[in-house]
Order: C-alpha cells, then sequence, then structure tokens
C-alpha cells in the first residue's frame, strides 16, 4: 500500500513537472479598458485552443503601461511577451526595430481585413508591426431632446458654425445644463488629441515641410479662438480640468447638449445603467470647416511583441486569436454585438446584427473619414491625425497643451498661448535637429 | 471661573482634535463609501454620502478579475523581508553611531537622509538595467532589495535617536561582565530598545507596504504587490472610481488593521524623547 502510494505520488509529482515543463507562460501587459477586460474573461477558448500557452495578465493605467513598455522595449528588458500600444508608438518602435514584425500571421488570419486607415498606421516599409484590437475615432455625440427644443436638427455632419449655434441654443447655465463639451486638461493624449484634430479641419499644422513650427499662423489663431470661445461662453465651468472621464460623467448626468469625443463613448453614454440620458443620444460625424478634412482622430489600441522577447511563437499565437475574427464572433456569441472591439475590421461593419447597433454606423464612418497619412489640408512632413509621429512629440504635445489649457483657464490669452508654443516647440526642434 | 476656562479650553482643543483627525481620515473614509457604490453614484454630483443603495459589487468584481491575494502576498514579502533585511542592517550601524560616535558621524548620518532628496525617478534607467543584469526584474527578492535601501536611512535615524536615549554605562557595564559585541547588541541593547525598534519595524512596514514608485516599475506579473493591484483599476475612458475605490480599500486594509492595533506601540515609538 506504501509502495504503491508513493509510486502513485511520484508519478503525480513527475506528471506535474512535466505540465509545468511544457506549458509556456507569456505576459501581457494591457490597459484598462473594457474590452481589455473581457478578454481576460473569455481566455478559456484561447487555452482550449493553446493548452500548452498560459497567460499572465499585468493591467496597467494608460500613463503608466506606456512608460512601462517604453522602458522595457527600449532597454530590451524582456518583461513582457504581448504588449498594448497605441497607434503614436507602432511606427516610431518598429522603424527601430523594437517590434516583431507580424507580416506572416497566417492567410487565415486575413491581414487584409483590417481597416486601411488602421492598418496603414501600424506599418512602416510594408511591415506590419503590431495587430489592432480596438479602434476609435471621435464623433459629436449629442441629446436628441435638447436639440429638438432648440428647434435645431443636427446634420450627419455638421459645419463648425453649426455646433456654435446650436451649444448656444442648447446651454441653459441656471439649469447646468452646457451647449458643449470639450477636452480642457492638458496633455498630448487630452486637450491636444482634440485640439490637433481640430485645428487639422481649420487648416492649420503642427510643422512645414521644412519642420519648422506653425502656431504664429493665422488658422492656429483661428482654432484657439473658436475653441475658447465655444467653451468660455457655452461650457462647463472649470473645463481647463476636464478630460475623457470628467465629460462622460458631466455628459451621463444631463449636464452637456453636446460633446465631441472619442467613439467608445458611443457605448457608455447609451448604457442605461450608467447613464441618465441613455435613450436620447444622437451621433454625428466631427465638425468641419468645408476645407476637406474633419475634426476627428483616429486611434488603436494594438497588440505588438517586443524584439526582446524569447516567446516569439507563443506570442504570436496569442495575438493572432486575441484580433481575429473569430475572436469577434466569440464576444457577440457570449456579451452581443454591442460589446465587440470596435474599428478593427472590415468584416465587422458588413455583418447585419452589429448594423444594428446604434452607434456603428457613425463610428466607421468617423475611422473611414480620418486619414492618418495626410492628416492635414496643406502637405506635412508627419503622420498621425491628432498626434505627430515623431518621439519629441509627447513632451511637446504636454508643453503645448499646458499653454492652451491656461488660455482656457483664462490665466493668458489665445496670443500669449500661441506665441509660448511657437516658442517652445522651436526651442525643442532645433535642440532635437529638426530645424536649424 | 478657572475651571470653566480651563473646560471651555479642554472643550475647544478637543473639537479642534477632532477636526483635524476627521479632516486627515476623511479621504479614507471616502474611499470606503465609495466602494459600496455603483458607478454612477460615485460621480454623482453633488456627491451623495451615506444615502445610496450599497452594494458589494464592486467587491465581487475586483475579486474575479484580479488574484488579490497574490498581490497580498507580495506585499507581505517584500514589507516583511524589506524590513528584516533594514534591520539586520540597521541595529549596528546605529549602534557603532550611538555608542561609538567618531567625527564624520553626524555627517554620514546627514549624508544618508540626503540620499532620500534624490527624486527616485533620477535613477530609474540605471537601476532597471541592474536589474535586467541581475535577472531580479519582477522577483521578490529584487524588490526587496530595493525596499531595504530605500528605507535604510530613516531606520537608521530612527534607530540612532532610541539608542542615544539608553545610557552607555549599562552596556559598558555589560562588557566589564565579559559580553562580547554580539551578546551586548542581542542580549543588553536590543531588549532595552524593544519599544524603539518596534515602532521602527511598523513605520517600515507601512513605508514598504505603501511605497509605489519601484515596486510598479521594477515588476510585472510574478512579484506585483498591492500597489500594482490598485493601479490596474485606473482606466483612461470609462468610470471606475468604484471599482478602484474597492481596490483600494483591500489594499489598505491589513496595513489599517495592523496601524490600528499597534497604534498605542506606534504613537509611543514616535514620540519617544519628543518632550525632553
Amino acid at each position: 500500500m506504501n509502495t504503491t502510494f508513493r509510486t502513485l505520488m511520484g508519478a503525480c509529482a513527475l506528471a506535474a513537472l512535466a505540465a509545468g515543463a511544457s506549458a509556456e507562460t507569456i505576459t501581457v501587459a494591457t490597459v484598462n479598458n473594457g474590452d481589455m477586460i473581457r478578454m481576460q474573461g473569455l481566455m478559456d477558448d484561447f487555452y482550449a485552443k493553446h493548452p500548452d500557452i498560459e497567460v499572465e495578465w499585468v493591467t496597467l493605467e494608460e500613463n503608466v503601461l506606456r512608460q512601462r513598455v517604453t522602458q522595457d522595449v527600449a532597454t530590451k528588458g524582456g518583461q513582457f511577451d504581448v504588449m498594448t500600444i497605441g497607434t503614436y508608438e507602432v511606427p516610431i518602435w518598429g522603424e527601430r526595430g523594437w517590434l516583431v514584425s507580424l507580416n506572416d500571421l497566417p492567410d487565415s488570419y486575413d491581414i487584409d481585413d483590417i481597416l486601411p486607415a488602421i492598418r496603414d498606421g501600424l506599418t512602416v516599409d510594408d511591415e506590419l508591426y503590431a495587430a489592432p484590437f480596438y479602434g476609435e475615432s471621435s464623433m459629436v455625440m449629442y441629446r436628441t431632446d435638447l436639440m429638438e427644443k432648440a428647434g435645431l436638427t443636427m446634420p450627419e455632419a455638421p459645419t463648425w458654425d453649426f455646433i456654435k449655434e446650436a451649444a448656444a441654443a442648447m446651454t441653459d447655465k441656471e439649469g447646468e445644463v452646457y451647449g458643449i463639451c470639450l477636452r480642457g486638461k492638458a496633455g498630448w493624449g487630452e486637450n491636444m488629441a482634440f485640439l490637433t484634430a481640430m485645428s487639422n479641419s481649420f487648416g492649420a499644422k503642427w510643422f512645414d515641410m521644412d519642420w519648422k513650427p506653425q502656431f504664429d499662423s493665422e488658422e492656429w489663431k483661428a482654432t484657439l479662438d473658436f475653441y475658447l470661445d465655444l467653451m468660455n461662453n457655452y461650457g462647463p465651468p472649470g473645463a481647463s480640468g476636464n478630460g475623457f472621464n470628467e465629460n462622460l460623467s458631466l455628459f451621463q448626468t444631463g449636464k452637456c447638449g453636446m460633446w465631441i469625443d472619442a467613439t467608445v463613448a458611443a457605448s457608455f453614454v447609451t448604457n442605461p445603467n450608467d447613464s441618465s440620458v441613455a435613450d436620447s443620444v444622437g451621433f454625428a460625424l466631427a465638425p468641419d470647416n468645408g476645407l476637406g478634412k474633419r475634426g476627428n482622430w483616429l486611434w488603436a489600441w494594438n497588440l505588438g511583441i517586443p524584439a526582446g522577447t524569447q516567446k516569439i511563437d507563443a506570442a504570436k499565437a496569442f495575438v493572432e486569436w486575441a484580433t481575429s475574427k473569430e475572436y469577434t464572433a466569440l464576444v457577440a456569441s457570449k456579451e452581443g454585438w454591442a460589446n465587440v472591439p470596435p474599428g478593427t475590421r472590415q468584416s465587422l461593419y458588413m455583418n447585419e446584427e452589429y448594423q444594428k447597433v446604434p452607434f456603428a454606423k457613425m463610428t466607421l464612418e468617423s475611422i473611414l473619414s480620418a486619414d492618418p497619412q495626410h492628416p492635414t489640408v496643406d502637405e506635412v512632413p508627419y503622420v498621425g491625425v491628432q498626434f505627430v509621429a515623431i518621439p519629441e512629440f509627447q513632451g511637446l504635445g504636454t508643453a503645448v497643451g499646458q499653454q492652451f489649457s491656461a488660455a482656457l483657464a483664462g490665466q493668458m490669452s489665445a496670443e500669449q498661448a500661441l506665441d509660448n508654443a511657437q516658442k517652445l516647440t522651436e526651442r525643442e526642434m532645433m535642440k532635437a535637429g529638426y530645424i536649424k | 471661573m478657572a475651571r470653566s476656562v480651563s473646560t471651555n479650553r479642554k472643550l475647544v482643543t478637543t473639537f479642534f482634535a477632532w477636526a483635524v483627525g476627521l479632516a486627515i481620515f476623511f479621504p479614507i473614509l471616502w474611499t470606503i463609501l465609495t466602494s459600496f457604490k455603483t458607478e454612477a453614484q460615485a460621480i454623482a454630483d453633488p456627491p451623495i454620502f451615506f444615502n445610496f443603495h450599497w452594494t458589494l459589487e464592486n467587491y465581487v468584481t475586483v475579486q474575479e478579475r484580479s488574484n488579490y491575494f497574490r498581490h497580498f502576498w507580495n506585499s507581505v514579502v517584500l514589507s516583511g523581508g524589506s524590513t528584516l533585511l533594514g534591520l539586520i542592517i540597521a541595529i549596528p550601524a546605529a549602534w557603532s553611531m550611538a555608542f561609538v560616535p567618531s567625527r564624520r558621524t553626524k555627517d554620514i548620518l546627514m549624508w544618508m537622509l540626503s540620499t532620500k532628496m534624490l527624486p527616485p525617478v533620477g535613477v530609474l534607467v540605471p537601476m532597471y538595467l541592474i536589474f535586467r543584469n541581475l535577472g531580479l526584474l519582477d522577483t521578490q527578492i529584487g524588490l526587496v532589495i530595493v525596499l531595504t535601501l530605500i528605507n535604510l536611512p530613516i531606520i537608521v535615524w530612527m534607530l540612532y535617536t532610541y539608542f542615544k536615549e539608553i545610557p552607555g554605562e549599562i552596556l559598558e557595564a555589560a562588557r566589564m561582565d565579559g559580553a562580547t559585541l554580539r551578546s551586548e547588541i542581542l542580549y543588553v541593547l536590543t531588549p532595552m530598545a524593544i519599544p524603539g525598534i518596534a515602532s521602527t519595524v511598523l513605520l517600515n512596514i507601512i513605508l514598504a507596504w505603501n511605497e509605489a514608485f519601484w515596486t510598479l516599475n521594477l515588476t510585472a506579473a510574478k512579484a506585483a504587490p498591492l500597489t500594482a493591484f490598485i493601479a490596474s483599476y485606473s482606466s483612461p475612458e470609462g468610470l471606475f472610481y468604484a471599482k478602484l475605490s474597492a481596490a483600494s480599500t483591500m489594499a489598505i486594509a491589513p496595513i489599517l488593521i495592523m496601524g490600528w492595533f499597534s497604534q498605542k506601540q506606534l504613537v509611543r515609538g514616535l514620540t519617544f524623547g519628543a518632550v525632553k
């Protein structure tokens, strides 16, 4: 009995060791958003298909994640085997050879199904360096009841002048209803994401073809004047501290007539559990000025494999699964079509079931109307709609954003803010060697 | 009359003390209250204090999404390990500075403290590279070493202050009785300095438990403590305050309970010698 027991125990231990040795563990660094959290709950499907791969998740706040993965990929630290990175990082990292090319994904993955606007932003010299998991643009979300009360009809593709007219008509400061809510919090991914995209529709640009900063142009002045006028007259108080979440809560509690922000917000503001205005929200394309560019951005969260990893095959298997058409179908079957990660695959938007989701059409049209390769009215030497895909942009964008946020807070004039922005950008670009 | 003035004064002092105490405790109270709200209630304007539908939903979500106990265990190992290692180094160091001071002792103490003045981010990249080369990234031992080094100046300073209060003659007497250096520190000095050592231990555990810069930067999945657990609940797009509050409450609960039970010891140690 004793011997049998010992033999059994030994066999168990060996089996455990063998299982431990054969299972490969990959670490995935990710951001805390609904789609990523949902994926963590659906991992059984991945394990069923890949019993030899274990996945460890490291979920971090966006800014912490960005800093952690940048540090790791730049030093080849090897902490992560798959990284969730934005459209801004992919071309810069890809060019430096920090990411593994995904061109050899199997035909069944159907790379051509990825929306061209998104795929272009992730491709450097014909090499795809990350697979999009979720894509977004920005659009106008508005209160249909307030619009009706104001006697106006929101066009599908409004102009900035219409937005101003509607904001004035919807504002009821005594009733704490503000015609428009826009980002004001300083940061390259906060107010500057919005303002850079907005400036494109005013014909402005960050740099000319010689990389000379353009904040002293008439177009930037028109952009900032319009933004400040809109926000000072029809925006909520303390708007210089408002980012996505602050405006989301204002809109959900019925305090905003219109909100121009990420398309992903559509699923939040129409969710009756969190939003008191869920049944009276309409959507429209981001505004324009008739110059051929709209004020919407383009962003995607993507899965990339750092060049420092030792587990490329397992990492690729995970990326392939997480960004596949099959995963989309899996989410739809478990959680419904409204919860499918949007904005990455054309096939999703051809799906009849998905077309019934109220914000699907406007999300797709917004994404398709953004062109990261040609973001501005005039020709520019950079790519990126709401950012400039150069390593210096994070610091520059935030520094300029601080000037514009201060102008919104009334601490300086628009002229002063633009002048400061011009000087600091010139200084940094000179230091970085773009201009002499 | 005199009695009435004294009562009034006592009332004012008591009121003031309570007001300060409540002001300090309010963020924690608010976090705990928010953890029982829905996300919509968490952002309600005007804020809701007690009149809301209490729910445990956030705790269930956090429990489902994260491995709390693994993070908790890492926090215990990191704070316990760094405190123990710190004491092993700091007790002899503080002994020599307190009882065998040299001309440079004060300077050394100041120099040790000055290392706390350097912003940690200034040495992040070199530290990261050293950790990578030594294979210490995302390991408990690596973090224990870092946390020990960070808190060592404080431990040495605190122990030095306590040891200075102990009459050197007692140690001298022990030496005359034939005690070796080891027995002098272990059997004479340490028992007399127990209150001081206890409060140093408690403070160091709290500091190590709450350390969020290095524990976030040098860990990934395996050695991440509760600070990383909290950080995973902040979201740039979407409401998260209620869930984040639940995660924070779960993370601070153990240290709060420990502090509650040991507050007498902690206060006694921290105010030791303050009224001299």
